[in-house]
């Protein structure tokens, strides 16, 4: 890891620690509330505000996921330094294309 | 105490293999005496590397029972469990025979990681004054009495994993010169650093500090570089 991939990922990490807590703070409140799927997409639905925090969420857990399993590829497999790159910037993709679709299915209209 | 010790040294190179020795168990004896008594009693040809015999050289560091460790100033009372004692090469080095490694690498990766001083005065300028009591030297003091006995090396996973590695004696030594007062090269010694093996490579795990038979912190200068590195990355000093 170089000290470009480094700041990536410390810095997707910062991101990631404070929405995590509401992450969890959320389903807490929604269980413990009994808060109905259609409660939840009556909140969620249009809310630029829900769609801003968890596009968010999606960016940092794709870029810190990947840089992470960089590392695993590059030290513990003999995968060539292209062919590990290769692999998680699919692995990347992926993850942003499942969670932005799952985020899209809650925040729009 | 046991009146005898069961030894195990590595023997061979790289593809070797352990023999077992007999040798008297005494008062107050080191892991080199052990070797040494093989060597001089029953088997001549052994090979390992010592000079000074007080823990100042650096020269007899070899794995013991499974981990790196100076081995003049080890006693065999504290890692001879039942009498017993496995000896071995460094692990992360070439074998060049026996119990003696090939440390042309990890010197290589000291002259990568820039460890060299880079003066910015000449012979002919006044004496650097330079304070003991600043932050600044105190940091730089705090890895200085390094030995360069590859301990840190060897017990490293990372070094064991990614063969680009500098390694924590590499990144420690350069971390000194970082906060040496008197240096100019830093800016090439972060560049040079800031790559893929260089300090951001570590994992933290701190197999380095816990077995340094100095004491030093490895871990502490490596996290220090990480700092420094990324400053100067986002002020434009380096680039990747």
């Amino acid at each position: 890891m170089n000290v470009r991939l480094y700041l990536w990922q410390r810095t997707t990490a910062a991101v990631m620690a404070p929405l995590v807590i509401v992450h969890i703070a959320v389903i807490f409140y929604a269980t413990r509330h009994g808060v109905s799927a259609a409660d939840i997409l009556a909140r969620t639905r249009g809310s630029i505000a829900w769609a801003a925090f968890y596009g968010l969420f999606v960016f940092a857990v794709s870029i810190h996921a990947s840089i992470g399993l960089r590392n695993i590829l590059s030290e513990w497999t003999p995968l060539p330094e292209r062919r590990v790159d290769a692999c998680v910037v699919f692995f990347g993709l992926v993850l942003a294309l499942l969670g932005l679709r799952a985020v899209a299915a809650v925040v729009l209209p | 105490m046991n009146t005898e010790l069961s030894v195990s040294l590595w023997r061979g190179a790289q593809n070797g293999r352990y023999e077992t020795y007999r040798v008297p168990q005494r008062p107050s004896q080191t892991v080199l005496d052990v070797v040494t008594y093989v060597q001089r009693h029953i088997d001549p040809t052994l090979s390992y590397r010592f000079a000074c015999r007080v823990g100042v050289c650096g020269s007899c560091a070899m794995t013991v029972n499974g981990k790196p460790r100076w081995t003049c100033r080890t006693h065999v009372a504290k890692v001879a469990g039942g009498g017993k004692l496995q000896i071995g090469p460094l692990a992360n080095l070439p074998v060049i025979k026996d119990l003696a490694t090939d440390m042309q690498p990890f010197f290589e990766k000291w002259r990568q990681a820039r460890g060299v001083f880079a003066p910015t005065k000449t012979r002919h300028d006044a004496i650097a004054q330079i304070k003991p009591d600043t932050p600044v030297r105190k940091t730089a003091d705090a890895a200085i009495e390094c030995i360069n006995c590859g301990v840190c090396y060897a017990a490293c996973d990372t070094v064991r994993w990614n063969a680009e590695y500098l390694g924590p004696a590499a990144l420690t030594r350069a971390w000194t010169l970082v906060n040496d007062e008197r240096d100019g090269g830093n800016i090439a010694r972060l560049q040079a650093i800031a790559g893929a093996g260089g300090c951001h490579a570590c994992h933290s795990h701190q197999s380095c500090q816990e077995l340094c038979p100095q004491a030093l912190n490895p871990t502490a200068a490596i996290a220090g570089l990480k700092r420094r590195t990324a400053a100067a990355y986002l002020k434009g000093e380096i680039t990747v």
